[in-house]
């Protein structure tokens, strides 16, 4: 490559590593108030009815804000708009949040806070999906008049009839539990109205333009007059996106009535009541096998808790419904998934985004079937995964990229020593004292939104007289590296050294609405953006410089250089002197369209992602036969990212995506009865700790996308949503016993 | 009360509620945003900083009870001269991610190699073991301390049966 790039390098870790990142619970402005929610006591109940005349008296407040004083709209919704800003008449959940007070310190607002008073008619919550669904259930959806907040399907084939004629059927139920984000950071927001008419948002989320649409329904004011400005944020996960909204939106509401700046931070404990949680599933698998290994047919049935609001459960399901059956072809599935609306706290985006669930029932269903068929799971995931050409379950040919699913586990099981650790696994014979056991699992994932949604995004390159680089794109950053791997692209794509380049500041008033940082599209939509954007400022700069330089089509830039090869160039400065001596702006705007997508979603049949991401991720586990305790020894994944640009961090991704699935499967579990979330702090809510993981291996695996304006695909998503069941898978081959349930928890009874 | 403490160095004297934390009042009424607050009960160690010698989650402390104390936070960790030269391996390893457990990360690590000039990956895994990262899955900031401590950061054998 002529622009080789810089392949390490992170702009922002310098003010991180010194404590000078500001977040936004850093900002400290002049007449700031501070606002502190009220939440319901109750789960369930209706009539409503908040006294905050007390509140309202007490010391230093400045306001105690309920529904009654929204402008616009209370409730608000990516797709159905049940989600109140302040609680209205109904109480859906225990986070809804009652008032908002207002005073001239935090404490003296939590103090009013506990003065509110709040009465209405309790009813007994809704709180099991099954029962949410059954003919009778009392209504909980908002606005609805049953409990179905999502029906998916796949139809194909006859199901039915090719299971009755199968060597074997396998037929296996799943669940999954609710899973926190606990992003270190809790949800954060500053709320300033500015003198222009403008209210600008400082926020610790991760879709600004989503907040936007939050705060402007909310007040009843245009898109134009909220600005969401950039903000340092401390982690998301997919987890910063309504809640962090309607966050923003309150302290937006509250500075519009005071006229100041108004600051709402939340405390731990509110992030955990309030805020979403990855979908608990339930999933039933039969699937029919010929004697060969070849899966023929599958009917699945899956059912998730919605919770209390729809928030984007439906485009979740979704990827579980295109997805259904993991990474393998199957030529009748039947497929049904129904989300419930009940009165636990809502479910909505969490890194995997409906595909952890899925996986990790396919993934066992296929072990457990290789075991009865006397093959080896490498074998039986050769018969069945996707392959080149090939086609997916839902009718799409996977023609257009390299499909590396054999690749990537090849790779796994040669790093690992995979074959030759199988068969030193102690199922259930403990050798000296432990129990031993290596798994592994596979997955396709399809790139950004797919048939999801509208996929685009935007970059803007803007070179100052003096040949410095200003860049701006609509993906923001979460913590992940995106504007790193920005700059990176663009280095490499002007020919600069990257220090010549500054991703400036964004917010939502200076770039297009470029879509949500959600979906593993970061690199793959907002790079390609910004490489799309240097290729339209060079596609500019060769033609206005043609006369001088030579064929607009031959010119390169490369090594701060500009001209055709082996002809006089042009420094890059020099180049973009007389760029302003023509009058002609060094500035482009570039889009990248993901190419089209389709979906029919009776059939559940179509073209559904433009491309995928193939990643293999394999656990080695030791188990105490005495305690069932599950101790991980190594963890190893290969995943084709297509490139990757920033080398380390994509690693990063990937190690920090195995531990998230490490505590998925074997500690975290929202401990939730009757509604009421029992573990609301990290001291009870258990997350992997630095002693919990071993070391771990990731190899990359790069075959560029053709359809990809970088060659990159992504990381983020696919590295979270194989680990739990390649522990499951290695917890059997360690005990004997089979795990169907998450998180995993082994009964030394069983052991014995 | 009116406490006096030495906050990197620099002394103050202030007037602090009786229940109000030193992390609060570091970053209140010092204006010391640095520390930060991830858990406020003394779990995640986003809060930690140095207390006469030793770390504390400062979240679990409270300002009165740093009355006469010395404290060290992040933002005396990086001195005239630039970056420390564990802050400079966090940024080299990628240890860095969100950010948010930074500042409490790093002066556990400072706090380790006061003790451990040579750190194995468990002493590093034990000294780090009360603060939570969620974005890195650890493996970047025991590279960086490796790196630091100048044991390379190759990986191990990763041989286990």
């Amino acid at each position: 490559m002529a622009n080789e790039p810089k392949s390490t390098f992170r702009n922002d870790a310098r003010a991180k590593v010194s404590g000078r990142a500001q977040y936004a619970d850093d900002i400290r402005l002049p007449g700031m108030a501070h606002a502190v929610p009220v939440y319901t006591r109750f789960v369930r109940a209706e009539n409503l009815r908040v006294d905050a005349s007390a509140a309202r008296a007490a010391p230093g407040v400045l306001g105690v804000f309920t529904a009654a004083d929204v402008p616009g709209q209370v409730r608000f919704g990516q797709i159905v708009r049940d989600y109140p800003m302040l609680a209205e008449g109904t109480i859906r959940c225990e986070g809804e949040v009652i008032a908002l007070a207002v005073a001239d310190t935090r404490r003296r607002a939590l103090a009013a806070a506990a003065l509110v008073v709040e009465t209405a008619d309790e009813l007994p919550p809704v709180t099991d999906p099954q029962a949410a669904l059954a003919a009778g259930a009392p209504v909980v959806r908002w606005g609805g008049d049953d409990n179905l907040a999502n029906h998916g399907r796949v139809r194909r084939g006859d199901a039915a009839k090719v299971l009755a004629s199968c060597d074997l059927v396998v037929e296996e139920t799943f669940s999954t539990q609710a899973v926190e984000h606990a992003y270190m950071e809790p949800e954060s927001a500053v709320a300033i109205p500015r003198p222009d008419g403008v209210l600008e948002i400082r926020g610790s989320m991760q879709h600004p333009f989503s907040t936007r649409r939050f705060v402007s329904a909310l007040l009843g004011v245009s898109l134009a007059e909220v600005e969401v400005v950039d903000t340092t944020t401390g982690g998301g996960f997919g987890g910063k996106d309504d809640t962090a909204a309607i966050v923003c939106a309150r302290a937006a509401l509250a500075a519009r009535k005071l006229g100041r700046p108004v600051k709402l931070t939340y405390d731990r404990e509110w992030s955990f009541r309030e805020s979403y949680k990855r979908h608990p599933y339930r999933l039933r698998y039969r699937v029919g096998f010929s004697k060969d290994g070849t899966a023929r047919a599958a009917e699945i049935d899956m059912l998730c808790d919605s919770g209390a609001y729809t928030s984007v459960t439906p485009w979740v399901n979704w990827r579980s419904t295109a997805q259904c059956c993991g990474p393998y072809y199957v030529d009748a599935v039947r497929m049904d998934i129904r989300a419930a609306a009940t009165n636990n706290v809502f479910t909505g985006a969490m890194r995997g985004f409906g595909a952890p669930q899925v996986n990790f029932a396919v993934e066992q269903v296929m072990d457990i079937a290789a075991e009865r068929l006397g093959l080896s799971p490498l074998e039986i995931r050769r018969k069945n995964m996707v392959k080149q050409d090939g086609l997916t379950i839902t009718g799409q040919r996977l023609d257009t990229h390299v499909v590396s699913l054999g690749q990537v586990m090849d790779t796994v099981v040669r790093d690992s020593g995979y074959e030759a650790k199988l068969a030193r696994c102690t199922r259930g014979k403990a050798r000296d004292g432990r129990l031993y056991g290596i798994g592994l699992a596979i997955s396709y994932r399809g790139a950004s939104l797919g048939a999801e949604g509208l996929d685009y995004c935007s970059a803007v390159v803007n070179v100052q007289s003096d040949g410095s680089v200003l860049l701006d794109a609509a993906i923001h950053e979460n913590g992940q590296g995106a504007e790193s791997v920005q700059m990176l692209i663009l280095a490499e794509e002007l020919g600069l050294p990257v220090e010549r380049i500054r991703r400036q500041r964004s917010s939502t008033s200076r770039i297009p609405d470029g879509g949500t940082t959600v979906a593993t599209r970061g690199t793959l939509m907002g790079g390609g953006a910004v490489a799309q954007a240097a290729r339209e400022l060079k596609r500019l700069m060769a033609e206005t410089l043609a006369d001088e330089l030579g064929d607009p089509a031959s010119i390169r830039f490369e090594d701060g250089r500009v001209g055709v090869p082996g002809e006089p160039s042009l420094s890059w400065e020099e180049a973009i002197a007389r760029m302003y001596d023509r009058r002609v702006y060094p500035y482009a705007f570039g889009t990248f369209r993901a190419p089209p997508v389709s979906w029919d979603e009776h059939t559940g049949q179509g073209d559904a992602y433009f491309t995928y991401v193939y990643s293999c991720q394999a656990a080695e586990v030791s188990v105490d036969p005495a305690t069932g305790k599950v101790s991980l020894l190594a963890l190893w994944a290969s995943h084709d990212v297509g490139r990757a640009i920033n080398r380390p961090l994509t690693l990063g991704q990937a190690y920090g995506g195995m531990v998230q699935a490490a505590g998925m499967a074997l500690m975290e579990d929202l401990a939730q009865a009757g509604g009421r979330i029992g573990n609301r702090n990290l001291d009870r809510y258990k997350i992997p700790r630095a002693r919990d993981i071993p070391e771990m291996r990731c190899t990359l695996v790069e075959n560029p996308d053709p359809n990809s304006p970088t060659g990159a695909k992504g990381i983020g998503e696919p590295a979270v949503e194989l680990l739990a069941p390649a522990i499951a898978n290695a917890v059997y081959n360690a005990t004997g016993v089979r795990c169907r349930d998450l998180p995993i928890r082994l009964d030394p009874e069983d052991l014995k | 009360m009116t406490i006096t403490l030495t906050v990197n160095g620099v002394p103050y004297t202030r007037d602090a509620a009786e229940n109000k934390t030193l992390l609060h009042f570091l970053r209140e009424d010092l204006g010391l945003t640095g520390t930060k607050e991830g858990c406020g009960m003394g779990e995640c160690g986003a809060c930690t900083v140095f207390l006469n010698g030793r770390t504390v989650n400062s979240c679990c402390v409270l300002a009165v009870e740093a009355d006469g104390a010395s404290i060290e936070t992040i933002e005396g960790e990086a001195g005239p001269a630039g970056l420390s030269e564990i802050q400079k391996a966090f940024d080299r390893n990628h240890a860095v991610q969100c950010g948010f457990c930074t500042p409490g990360m790093i002066l556990s690590v400072k706090e380790l190699l006061k003790a451990k000039p040579k750190p194995t990956v468990a002493e590093i895994k034990e000294a780090i073991e009360g603060n939570f990262c969620r974005c890195t899955g650890y493996e970047q900031i025991v590279e960086a301390v490796l790196d630091v401590t100048g044991q390379g950061t190759g990986k191990g054998r990763l041989d286990h049966v």
